[in-house]
C-alpha cells in the first residue's frame, strides 16, 4: 500500500454520541482514534465544553482511503438526520503508514 | 423564612455573569468534580440513613415512589402534545425530563432544610436514584411505542451506568455498607464541604441557565407557562404523596420538590441516543431555563409552606 492512499478522518460531533461513534469505528476497520472534547459554535449554536448535555467531541481517525469511505458512508446514513456532525478527511502522510492500514 | 442562602446567591451571580456574556465559566474538570461530590455525598447521606432502619419497612414508600416516576411522563405528555402541539418525539422527551428528577434540585433543598432547621427523612436520597430512571423509560416508549427494534440492552447501559445514577447508587452502597461511625472519618471531605461544594455547583448551573435564556425567547410563551405550572402541580401531588406516606413536613416538601423537578443531566443524554429525532433544545430550554430557577428561587419555599399547610389543615 502507498503512503498517498493514508486518510485522516476528523469528526465533530456530540458529545452523546462517543459511545456509540466508538463502536462504529471499532467495527469498520479502523485501527485506533483520538478524542479530544471541544468546543466552538456553528448551525446548532454556541456550544460549550463544561456540560456534557451540550458538550461536542473532535474524533480523529487514521486510516485507509476505503476505511475512511466505508466510515463516512456509514456515519453519514446513520447520525446526519438527527445529530450536529461535520466530517472531513484529509490526506495525509504519515510515519509507519502500515500500522493504519492493516 | 424570607433570608436568601448564600449559595441562591451564587447561583444568580452565575446567572448575571452569563447574562452579562462574562468570561466566567468554572474549568470543566472543577464542574466535574463539584458535581461528583454532590453526588456521592447525596448518596452517602441516603445510605447512612438506610443502615439506620430495616430496609423492609421502606419497601412501601419505594414501591409508590417509583409507581408515581412511570405516571408524571403520562400526565405531562398530552398538555405538550395537544395543548404545546409538539411532535410525537418532542413531547415525549419533555415529558421524560419532567417525570425525572434533578439532582441539583434536590441538593439545594436538602440545603433549604438544614439552614432552617427542618427536620427531613434522610432516606429521600434513595428516592432520587427510584425517580431518576422509570421516566427514561416511559418517555422512549411514549416516543417509539413498544417496538421490538428498540434496543433496551443499550438504553439500560445508558441509564443505569450514566455517571449519575452510578455516583448514587455507589454512594448509597457506600453510605449503607460503613453505617453512620464508618463514613465520620471522611465526612470532612464529603459532608462538612458540602454547602460550599453546593455553591460553587450552583454558580457552573448559573452560567448554563444564562446560556438557555435565548432559546427559551425563540420558542416563548408555551415553554415558560409549561415550565412554571408543571412543577407547581407536581409539587401538589409530591405533597400529597408525601402525607399519605406518612412523611414529615420536611420530608413531604422535599418529595414535593423531587416531583416538581425535572432532569438536565440523565434524560438528555439518555434521550438524545434512544430518541434522537426530538430536538433537545426544547427540553433542556424548560427544564434548565425555567423549571431549574423557578425551583430553587421560588418552589422550594412555597412547596415547604404547602407541605405546612397541608399538615395544618390534616392534624389540628
Amino acid at each position: 500500500m502507498k503512503d498517498n492512499d493514508i486518510r485522516l478522518l476528523t469528526i465533530f460531533t456530540e458529545a452523546a454520541l462517543e459511545t456509540s461513534l466508538v463502536k462504529d469505528i471499532e467495527q469498520l476497520g479502523a485501527s485506533g482514534y483520538t478524542i479530544t472534547n471541544a468546543r466552538g459554535k456553528g448551525s446548532h449554536g454556541l456550544r460549550g465544553a463544561t456540560w456534557e448535555a451540550n458538550s461536542n467531541i473532535r474524533i480523529e481517525v487514521i486510516c485507509s482511503l476505503e476505511v475512511s469511505k466505508q466510515l463516512t458512508e456509514h456515519l453519514k446514513n446513520s447520525y446526519y438526520e438527527n445529530y450536529a456532525m461535520v466530517i472531513f478527511t484529509t490526506q495525509i502522510e504519515v510515519l509507519r503508514s502500515n500500522k493504519f492500514t492493516s | 423564612m424570607n433570608t436568601i442562602d448564600p449559595v441562591i446567591w451564587f447561583f444568580l451571580f452565575g446567572l448575571l455573569a452569563g447574562a452579562l456574556k462574562s468570561e466566567l465559566r468554572l474549568p470543566s474538570q472543577i464542574y466535574d468534580f463539584v458535581s461528583m461530590l454532590l453526588l456521592l455525598t447525596i448518596g452517602m447521606k441516603g445510605g447512612v440513613e438506610l443502615a439506620n432502619q430495616p430496609f423492609t419497612l421502606l419497601l412501601p414508600q419505594i414501591g409508590v415512589v417509583v409507581m408515581a416516576g412511570f405516571l408524571l411522563p403520562f400526565l405531562a405528555f398530552p398538555v405538550l402534545r395537544y395543548v404545546g402541539r409538539f411532535t410525537r418525539a418532542d413531547s415525549a422527551s419533555i415529558a421524560a425530563h419532567y417525570g425525572s428528577v434533578s439532582v441539583g434540585t434536590f441538593a439545594v433543598a436538602v440545603a433549604y432544610m438544614n439552614s432552617h432547621s427542618i427536620d427531613f427523612e434522610e432516606h429521600m436520597a434513595l428516592f432520587v436514584v427510584l425517580l431518576e430512571i422509570p421516566a427514561i423509560l416511559v418517555g422512549i416508549v411514549l416516543a417509539k411505542g413498544l417496538s421490538k427494534k428498540m434496543q433496551w440492552s443499550k438504553v439500560g447501559h445508558e441509564v443505569m451506568l450514566g455517571k449519575g445514577v452510578m455516583f448514587l447508587i455507589g454512594g448509597l452502597l457506600i453510605g449503607w455498607l460503613s453505617g453512620p461511625s464508618g463514613v465520620e472519618s471522611i465526612s470532612p471531605l464529603f459532608f462538612d464541604l458540602f454547602k460550599g461544594v453546593l455553591a460553587l455547583f450552583l454558580l457552573e448551573m448559573g452560567l448554563i441557565t444564562a446560556t438557555q435564556l435565548g432559546s427559551l425567547k425563540r420558542y416563548g410563551p408555551f415553554l415558560l407557562t409549561f415550565g412554571i405550572v408543571t412543577p407547581l402541580i407536581f409539587a401538589v401531588l409530591g405533597t400529597l404523596v408525601g402525607l399519605g406516606l406518612d412523611l414529615s413536613a420536611g420530608g413531604t416538601a422535599i418529595l414535593a420538590t423531587l416531583f416538581a423537578s425535572a432532569s438536565y443531566i440523565a434524560v438528555p443524554a439518555a434521550m438524545r441516543i434512544s430518541v434522537p429525532e426530538a430536538n433537545p433544545t426544547l427540553s433542556l430550554t424548560a427544564s434548565l431555563g425555567v423549571t431549574f430557577p423557578f425551583n430553587i428561587l421560588i418552589g422550594i419555599p412555597l412547596y415547604y409552606w404547602l407541605a405546612n399547610y397541608f399538615y395544618l389543615i390534616l392534624f389540628s
